[in-house]
């Protein structure tokens, strides 16, 4: 006995397809063209000293970043954020678990906890800079210290409110407790742990910009910063738009993990408000 | 009246199972004294006014809650928490199925540690889902079903788990109508076919005399058994045939007055223990 | 927590006073929350203080926990101190202010009309993910180290948060309360002020205590980089002239000044939220 009635699927008639196509690119590309077509009309009418037209960034673009710059500044810079991200991730739900379960100890951590996250992560710089040094090290340990709170916090808040009818229902099934983490706990916890790396990204890019671009003497912010002294204009924009596309890229990046892991719970999101 | 009991050991038995909640408001003694037994291969049905403790009942039989006092037994051994032959199927179908697990998944998760081999445990999951008739979700996700299909997903999930004894928590109240009807032929033919021993509850009169071979109807808070009644209905039954036989509708007046009774608190309590 | 017992089940009859043991329990277990609260943080600013006595960090640079709390009480005796504090705060509630003044009026009206909705998608998305920071040495650049162009890094960070919740409040009118308020006839303005704001009000204040805590973290990166007065540039002077235990206790005036952001848009938040059950998703700083 089958429940399912048939799903009949007409094939889309194919101008409608690329129609539709068209039409979402239109959109996709239209504001951001005319914004700069505006702006670059404006700079050649008008210009700013500090706004060179969108032509001038692009090519000071290609000249500043696309060459030795790019693995003696930008690679490093990258490969700093992504280590520490993956160091506060990483590090922040494997702590968060094990404090989200055992309840003595979240009691005991979370009120510090809270406030370690309340400080503004850019104040503890010049603190970790001294103590360690103005080095690599550094970078990576203000990130690391700065990003995981998120993390950490939603973890420990995810884990601990797992429903109680789902929670019985392993129970009544007598699946073991390792089993219950993997299957139950931490999927169930995943989309506020999701959140909480949310914040961690932009935290980490927060922090590798300014510890690059005040407490360094390499790396994409000190470049910025560098051009920005010295009055090249047009390299400072195509360093900031340079960063724009990373953040942009993180957030990307993020999109698609996940969308990957909460996948399904979109799809309950998705049901619900139907 | 229950049957002459068989010789054989009863599968579940419960004694003057007591339990008192403490709450700020004052103590509730949600269940005051309740015996029954079950044997095996039947399908006993616990019915009774609405908040008489039948969800406690069953949590108390399920090992999830510690009763004030009294002993629930299992074949043989007395349950301090959750039995590993025991299946649950809850009300809140929705909050009971994991939704990042597809249907197939959830039906595995129990498996999991049952230790059989990886053939034996697709064997089990596909006999349940064929059973309850999902063969061909396998691949969705819950959410993605309809209620009455979700249920028999934790149908279906209780049913490869191959427990001793499947207990049923309201499990079609938050369910429409038609669906309900097939749910509870279901439910027979699992009994049926498979001769499962099933501990269901409901408030639903017509419910309880359909499907059970026994009704076990509780009073009022605190609660007690007032009466342990046997559906001598044939065991073949139908929901259009059987729910016009004048049995049937005898039957489940008697039960309706019962509860009536249990609501307005006029059934005495013998003194010793009940039936 | 879990029901499961290893013992037998005892026969043992309930407690005779039932209800006033519940609250005792109760009470004992809120008074063992507090207790292992302060013992964690007890314990934290024990091991502070060993650390640089032990010479386990260095301590010309890392005062020990009571020299520190000791500065911090001298500093409640300073004016500057408090003007500072004063200071910090302007530059927040100020940038705050704007900010939520413009993602409010462009949220309504971007959220309001689909067309605008679908042609802004993709500025919003790449500009959104610009980190405030790095748009720092423009500040300077246009508005030297002056109080605008804190203004201008505090308001692009906290415009998004209060943007992107108001177009989810906005988007989130629900289609039969809408339809109602058709159906009753009332007008275009009074559907937006009778069933849009309502519904949109719990998402406001989620986006304005998010940003609330972004402007305040990027106020103080402002001061400490770009010479604005404030908390910020007063722990940079501290560090320069190697006033460690000063460093340190504003630290701890910093943690505290978000906490109390935090705590207080959180009780605004809640109160809003008291009858509208939504789902809103956390955005990022």
């Amino acid at each position: 006995m089958t429940l399912y009635t048939s799903t009949v699927v007409t094939p889309r008639k194919p101008s409608r397809v690329w129609a539709k196509i068209g039409e979402n690119t239109a959109y996709a590309l239209g504001l951001p063209i005319i914004l700069l077509v505006i702006w670059g009309i404006w700079s050649s009418i008008s210009p700013a000293p500090f706004f060179p037209s969108p032509l001038v960034i692009a090519e000071a673009f290609v000249e500043t970043w696309i060459g030795p710059a790019f693995v003696n500044d930008v690679l490093p810079s990258l490969a700093r954020l992504g280590i520490s991200i993956v160091l506060a991730v990483v590090l922040g739900i494997a702590a968060g678990t094990v404090i989200g379960l055992v309840r003595w100890l979240r009691e005991l951590l979370e009120p510090i906890f809270e406030f370690f996250r309340a400080v503004p992560p850019p104040v503890l710089i010049p603190i970790v800079a001294v103590l360690v040094g103005a080095n690599d090290t550094m970078k990576v340990v203000v990130m690391v210290t700065g990003a995981i709170w998120p993390v950490l916090l939603n973890t420990i808040e995810g884990v601990r409110s797992t429903d109680s009818v789902m929670t019985e229902t392993a129970q009544s099934f007598a699946i073991t407790r390792s089993e219950r983490l993997r299957f139950l706990v931490l999927p169930a916890a995943s989309p506020r742990i999701m959140t909480g790396v949310r914040q961690c990204l932009s935290i980490a890019l927060i922090l590798m910009v300014i510890s690059e671009m005040f407490f360094s003497s390499s790396g994409l912010g000190y470049q910025i910063v560098f051009f920005q002294r010295n009055y090249l204009i047009a390299q400072m924009w195509s360093g900031i738009v340079l960063l724009g596309l990373i953040g942009v890229l993180l957030a990307v990046i993020f999109g698609f993990v996940e969308r990957r892991v909460l996948r399904w719970y979109h799809g309950v999101k998705e049901v619900e408000r139907a | 009246m229950p049957e002459s009991r068989s010789a054989a050991k009863p599968l579940l038995t419960v004694e003057h199972l007591r339990k008192v909640y403490e709450s700020s408001t004052g103590s509730v003694e949600a269940i005051g004294d309740i015996s029954f037994q079950m044997n095996a291969g039947e399908l006993v049905v616990i019915v009774g006014p609405s908040g008489c403790g039948k969800t406690t009942l069953l949590k108390c039989i399920a090992g999830l809650l510690r009763p004030t006092s009294g002993v629930v037994e299992l074949e043989g051994k007395r349950v301090t928490g959750p039995p590993p032959n025991m299946a649950l199927v809850f009300q809140e179908y929705g909050r009971s199925l994991y939704p990042w697990l597809t249907v197939r998944g959830n039906v595995d998760l129990p498996l999991k540690h049952k230790k059989l081999s990886r053939a034996e445990r697709d064997r089990l999951i596909d006999d349940a889902l064929v059973a309850v008739g999902l063969e061909h979700a396998a691949k969705s996700y819950p959410w993605q079903l309809s209620g009455g299909m979700q249920q028999r997903v934790a149908i279906a999930r209780a049913v490869a788990y191959e427990p001793e004894v499947l207990i049923m928590d309201e499990p079609f109240a938050a369910v429409d109508a038609q669906t309900r009807a097939d749910l509870e032929d279901l439910v027979r033919t699992l009994h049926r076919e498979r001769g499962m021993s099933i501990l269901f509850v409901t408030h639903d009169i017509d419910e309880s005399v359909y499907l059970g071979e026994r009704v076990v109807v509780l009073s009022k808070s605190p609660t007690w058994v007032q009466e342990d009644l046997s559906i001598d209905l044939p065991a073949d039954r139908d929901q259009l045939v059987t729910r016009a036989l004048p049995r049937f509708t005898e039957l489940r007046t008697h039960v309706y007055e019962q509860i009536q009774r249990a609501k307005r608190g006029e059934a005495v309590r013998p003194g010793a223990t009940a039936a | 927590m879990t029901a499961t017992a290893d013992a037998p089940v005892i026969a043992t009859p309930a407690p005779p006073r039932g209800s006033s043991n519940f609250r005792r329990q109760r009470r004992l277990r809120t008074l063992r929350k507090v207790v292992l609260g302060l013992a964690g943080i007890a314990g934290f600013l024990v091991t502070w203080q060993l650390l640089p006595t032990l010479g386990v960090v260095n301590a010309a640079y890392f005062p020990t926990a009571t020299d520190t709390i000791a500065q911090l009480l001298a500093l409640f005796r300073d004016l500057e101190f408090w003007r500072n504090v004063g200071r910090t705060l302007t530059s927040w509630a100020l940038g705050l202010l704007i900010a939520t003044v413009l993602a409010v009026v462009l949220g309504t009206i971007i959220g309001l009309v689909p067309f605008l909705r679908r042609a802004t998608h993709t500025t919003v998305e790449f500009l959104r993910p610009i980190p405030s920071v790095a748009l720092i040495p423009l500040a300077i650049l246009m508005f030297g180290y002056q109080l605008q162009a804190a203004l201008l890094i505090i308001v692009f960070a906290s415009f998004w948060q209060v943007f992107i919740q108001v177009l989810y409040g906005v988007a989130d009118v629900d289609a039969v309360a809408r339809d109602t308020a058709r159906s009753y006839g009332l007008s275009r303005g009074a559907q937006v002020v009778s069933v849009v704001f309502p519904t949109a009000l719990p998402y406001l204040m989620t986006g304005l205590r998010l940003a609330a805590t972004v402007a305040l973290i990027l106020a103080i990166t402002a001061e400490m980089f770009m010479s604005v007065p404030g908390l910020g540039r007063a722990i940079m002077i501290a560090r320069e002239s190697g006033q460690w235990t000063t460093v340190y206790a504003l630290v701890i005036v910093t943690g505290v000044l978000g906490l109390l952001v935090n705590i207080g848009f959180r009780a605004i938040e809640r109160r809003s939220l008291a009858w509208h059950q939504s789902v809103r998703g956390e955005e990022v700083l």
